[in-house]
């Protein structure tokens, strides 16, 4: 339905009230100028998709199919035999990406749902402040975020020595997150860095669509029989399904593709998708064809995904 | 249709609901911080009955209702619903159900599940055959799959009676339901809530600032003003017998004139009103001594252009000039001048003549007043005389 109201919108844009009374061939090249504009305003939108989007994508593929080296250049003989190649020996790293993106993706929602329902409907006048709040990290860079993170969960400082102390090591390290005393260089420190990295794009488009829902639903639930939960579950949620989607997928699909926080909070054994591609890119002189077969993988994976996942969520009338 | 109502429900209704009883507040106070929104409020609905609580907007009208509801809590003070205390439970713990202004319909179901929604809460099995029901009564059968933005503004209201009425509930609470719709469609919608009263039985608490929606609607009115219950009783009986200055010129229109009360002939009281005497049945005086608003409802006064027209015993007002004079068809609308400023009350007393074919005075004329002194009635005289005027423009706006 928007999407009628938007192409709707544009034919009109500039057309000056034409004066009525106006010979009837000098409207013709009017009319044409009056179409045209909608795609003068848009070209220079498709020129960066077409420069920056569509072109790398072509060459990314195409890349993907050839043979050589940087010393005596790559040809195109579409050897597809790269992307069995790289998946025979990638296919844990590209595993784990997916688990930890879904892993962040959860913990994002855990976190940032409870939090978005709060400044939504419970801050009053300090949501505006407390979403601000939400969003300052972001002013930073988000490597330097995550190098900080990587100073205040060293082994000897003092979040880590509390974990020791109260034991909460001892469970974790169980469960494979952590390992014996440290928590730096484990896949929970990881993850963890990740939903730190993540939550504010899980809870802005949550705080959104909550922030649009009208109070009254919740008296109109409670008036027809609904405890609290029932309310959350049967008004709430379906009405903040397109923020939970919208979020997710925010999440998501940049988490899929991050490697930093495992680069810089991981160990080898955490090495995820995005590490190997750097790696055969910069540090492989043969490794361009394999880079971009696995980067093709991994966007086609994602988008597969994320396709049958808002599907599933079933939200597309509700988007 | 309430026995096709209850058959709906079957046995899995909320226990009670047939049974029922009186709606009952004691005491009821609600403050926000310093201020009371709802000051002391007791009253009894009786079941069955359709009951309107009126009044200016920061009234605690609403307050009152959502305290009914559940909504919310009572600083002091009990609601019963007959014998039962309900002013702990929560909302949806209480055997009542609320139209919201403006409808709070569920804009993610469409309108058969909007209905079906209390129904479904609470467990009932086969909901399709009382949800059509409930929509054919509201007229909306042919809807049930529209989501709500798909509706017009009376439809939705329909919708929203629906979904609260389908409950069966002990009270159905209507918070200026018809507040959003344009005149004609509440005239159209005051009947129609009326007719399903009548046809379901059920108690009604309709809130409402529009004076003329409460006497259309109503059994019993409440005037309600600054928190507290002004005056209780029939429309009928709060026009003729305002106990207040507020309830004389906030329910309809009524020309006050202050006084001093002369003395006491039998059942009659005597009043000096600006130097003319008037009298009023004692049984229609709230005060027999010192200072009295004497008070006539426009459509009750006659003019007349010499003392031989007006019949014996009458009241009479001397000295008005007719400033104004609108005819409406029905009726002719005047404003006559009295030699007296506004602090005595209406400078310019409104009359009504019904057009039955008497002459039209035009402004300018001097006219005597005259009316049926049992038509007068008398309230105290040390309240503010324009309490309760001008609010209602704000309403009727």
């Amino acid at each position: 339905m928007s999407a009628q109201g938007m192409s709707a919108q544009p034919a009109d844009v500039g057309v000056p009230p034409a004066p009525a009374p106006r010979p009837a061939a000098n409207s013709e090249p009017r009319r044409k100028k009056r179409n045209r504009l909608p795609y003068l305003l848009l070209a220079p939108t498709l020129l960066w998709l077409i420069v920056f989007f569509i072109v790398p994508i072509f060459t990314s593929v195409s890349a993907s199919v050839q043979e050589g080296s940087l010393d005596e250049g790559f040809t195109l003989t579409w050897r597809w035999a790269n992307y069995a190649d790289g998946w025979s020996q990638y296919a844990t790293q590209f595993g784990r990406s997916f688990l930890f993106a879904f892993l962040c993706t959860v913990f994002c929602l855990l976190l940032g749902y409870p939090l978005a329902y709060f400044i939504a409907f419970k801050a009053g006048r300090w949501k505006s402040l407390l979403m601000a709040l939400v969003i300052v990290p972001s002013f930073t860079s988000f490597l330097i975020r995550t190098i900080a993170w990587e100073t205040i969960l060293s082994d000897n400082g003092t979040v880590v020595r509390i974990l020791r102390d109260v034991g909460a090591l001892n469970v974790t390290s169980a469960l494979g997150l952590t390992a014996s005393d440290h928590v730096l260089a484990s896949p929970g420190a990881v993850v963890f860095g990740m939903v730190y990295n993540f939550l504010p794009f899980t809870v802005l488009p949550l705080y959104t669509s909550l922030e649009k829902i009208d109070p009254r639903l919740h008296e109109a639930g409670a008036d027809l029989y609904c405890s609290p939960w029932k309310t959350w579950r049967r008004v709430t949620l379906p009405l903040s399904m397109p923020g939970v989607v919208g979020g997710t997928l925010l999440t998501f699909i940049p988490a899929v593709g991050d490697y930093i926080n495992a680069q810089l909070l991981g160990n080898p054994n955490t090495k995820v998708i995005g590490q190997i591609i750097e790696d055969e890119f910069l540090h492989d002189s043969t490794g361009y064809p394999i880079a971009s077969a696995m980067s093709v993988i991994l966007m086609a994976v994602t988008l597969i995904v994320v396709l049958s996942y808002v599907r599933k969520a079933g939200t597309e009338d509700l988007l | 249709m309430s026995a096709a109502l209850s058959a709906a429900h079957g046995p899995s209704g909320p226990s009670g609901a047939v049974t029922g009883g009186d709606l009952r507040l004691e005491n009821l106070t609600k403050h926000f911080g310093s201020f009371a929104a709802v000051d002391d409020v007791s009253l009894t609905v009786p079941q069955g009955s359709f009951f309107a609580l009126l009044g200016a907007s920061g009234c605690g009208k609403t307050t009152t209702l959502r305290m009914v509801s559940g909504l919310e809590d009572p600083t002091r003070g009990r609601i019963f619903l007959g014998e039962t205390e309900v002013t702990d439970l929560k909302p949806y713990r209480r055997p009542v159900n609320t139209v919201f202004q403006n409808y709070a319909l569920f804009p993610h179901l469409d309108i058969f599940e909007n209905v079906a929604f209390g129904l479904r809460r609470r467990g009932v099995k086969d909901v399709k055959g009382p949800v059509e029901r409930m929509l054919d009564l509201v007229e909306l059968g042919h809807l049930a799959r529209r989501k709500p933005a798909q509706l017009s503004g009376g439809q939705q209201q329909r919708v929203a009676v629906a979904r609260a009425l389908i409950n069966q509930p002990q009270v159905l609470l209507l918070d200026e339901p018809l507040g959003a719709l344009d005149l004609k469609l509440r005239r159209q919608m005051q009947i129609e809530l009326k007719r399903i009263q009548t046809e379901v039985g059920l108690t009604f608490v309709h809130v409402t600032h529009d004076q003329e929606e409460a006497m259309t609607m109503a059994d019993t009115i409440a005037v309600m003003n600054a928190g507290r219950i002004e005056q209780l009783g029939s429309p009928a009986e709060l026009y003729e017998n305002p106990v207040s200055t507020f309830v004389a010129n906030f329910l309809g229109q009524s020309n006050l004139i202050a006084g001093t009360v002369e003395g006491k002939d039998g059942d009659v009281v005597v009043v000096d009103a600006q130097g003319q005497r008037l009298t009023l049945p004692a049984k229609r005086s709230r005060i027999d001594s010192g200072r009295i608003i004497a008070g006539v409802r426009p459509e009750k006064v006659h003019l007349a252009r010499s003392e031989a027209e007006i019949p014996a015993g009458h009241n009479v007002l001397t000295g008005g000039v007719v400033s104004d004079a609108s005819f409406i068809g029905v009726s002719t609308q005047y404003l006559v001048k009295m030699p007296w400023g506004a602090e005595a009350g209406c400078g310019e007393v409104a009359v009504f003549e019904q057009n039955t074919g008497r002459e039209i005075q035009r402004p300018g004329t001097p006219v005597l007043l005259h009316w049926d002194p049992t038509q007068t009635f008398g309230l105290d005289g040390a309240q503010d005389i324009d309490a309760g005027s001008g609010i209602d423009d704000e309403a009727t706006a």
